[in-house]
């Protein structure tokens, strides 16, 4: 496969280098969110949201910030972006599903600081893309990070369920699955070529 | 009230907490994201730690100085850009002063900004309390964190590539385990630190209960 093409692309941003599994992007919200698949997954789909959102205005901050020689300002720019766009979800979240809203709870605002979108942002700047290729990216990230987060809240789910030693119980057994999800993931590496 | 809070002494403990009880990875799980992603060697993850710790000490001290002027609607935005400004700045020194480690540590320096430790601490600490204890609780924060990377760092590049700081530690017929350079070693090795935190505390917890118990028979 070209390593320009679209489908690459979203491949590449979805399964090979995937946000979470193998460039270590938005655990914050993995680790803090993924008890419940049911809180799990539209968390995942709020993030992809933004990552799109925030993909597009980067597009556009760079062509003008390139314009004005001003790129020094341009992760300024970047956060300030995502962060409205993460109050724009917030209100509409909280308009039509309040139980929602309720369950999200502070990690909701925390989408601001999800490592993850303004990775987006970064890597699609650094890799210049185009238009296209731009979408592409951040539709591939937001499903390889709507997958991650689906992933380990169904593992968790389970693991609940198990008899675990009271140490590892919390956080170092959602990390030790993490890590073994991400092994999984590396088989990918070759995908593509 | 302004007053009284002034009052409260900057104890050794405003610093250590930081390092300890309070410890931003190991204890409250914040920022995770650099934590994992650049500690594959001890220098980039000592680079990381100061990188961050430099943010966490100029930021909360300047949302601390303008704590009485910031709205309180708007104030999450104005955190976020105090902080961006701040990272841009050590963008372009770290740039300036070690090109190799830029390199290394690749678009991580910029997402310092999304690093949440740091805007939880101006959220928590900063916006309430006054200039000195902030900058000190910043710096206990800050220490605890590039500690904690320390603590990956070596072990991953220990058993990754046998070395430490690039200085050969196991002799030649060691096998590296080049699985602890790579992501899911990231994720283990954390891990195994928080099964080992957890198990002195559980200890520390036993022993407690057994010395109580002691005594009340004691009695």
């Amino acid at each position: 496969m070209d390593a320009d093409s679209l489908s690459y692309i979203f491949l590449n941003a979805a399964i090979i280098n995937n946000f979470v599994l193998a460039l270590f992007l938005g655990i914050c919200p993995i680790l803090g969110v993924s008890g419940k698949l049911g809180t799990a997954f539209p968390m995942g789909v709020a993030s992809a949201f933004v990552m799109l959102i925030a993909s597009l205005a980067a597009y556009g901050i760079n062509i003008v910030l390139g314009y004005f020689e001003l790129e020094f300002l341009s992760l300024i720019a970047y956060i300030a972006v995502i962060a409205s766009a993460v109050q724009l979800v917030e209100m509409v979240v909280k308009k039509f599903s309040p139980p929602l809203y309720r369950a999200l709870g502070i990690f909701l605002p925390l989408i601001t600081t999800n490592c993850a979108i303004l990775g987006v942002a970064l890597f699609q700047t650094s890799y210049e893309y185009d238009f296209l290729q731009s979408v592409t990216y951040s539709l591939g990230a937001g499903a390889g990070f709507i997958l991650a987060i689906v992933l380990m809240a169904g593992l968790r789910e389970q693991v609940d369920l198990a008899d675990v030693p009271s140490v590892a119980r919390g956080a170092a057994m959602s990390l030790m699955l993490a890590g073994v999800l991400s092994l999984a993931f590396m088989g990918f590496a070759g995908l593509g070529g | 009230m302004a007053a009284k809070r002034e009052q409260e002494p900057i104890t050794m403990d405003t610093f250590l907490s930081g390092i300890w009880r309070e410890n931003p990875v190991f204890v409250m799980l914040l920022g995770m994201c650099p934590v994992l992603a650049v500690t594959n060697t001890t220098e980039n993850a000592l680079a990381m730690g100061l990188a961050t710790t430099f943010v966490l000490v100029c930021s909360t001290g300047l949302v601390s100085i303008l704590r009485d002027f910031i709205p309180k609607e708007v104030r999450i935005a104005s955190y976020i850009v105090i902080i961006a400004s701040f990272v841009t700045v050590v963008d372009y020194a770290i740039q300036a002063i070690s090109l190799d480690i830029y390199n290394a540590l690749g678009a991580f320096i910029q997402l310092i900004v999304a690093n949440c430790m740091i805007l939880g601490r101006a959220e928590a600490f900063a916006s309430r309390k006054p200039l000195g204890k902030t900058l000190i609780d910043a710096l206990g924060v800050g220490a605890g964190f590039t500690l904690a990377l320390l603590c990956l760092g070596t072990v991953r590049e220990l058993l990754g590539a046998g070395e430490i700081l690039g200085i050969q530690v196991f002799a030649d017929s060691f096998e590296p385990w080049v699985i602890m350079l790579l992501p899911p070693g990231g994720f283990f090795v954390l891990a195994g630190w928080l099964l080992l935190f957890a198990w002195i505390k559980e200890r520390q917890n036993k022993r407690a209960a057994a010395g109580k118990e002691a005594t009340a028979d004691g009695r």
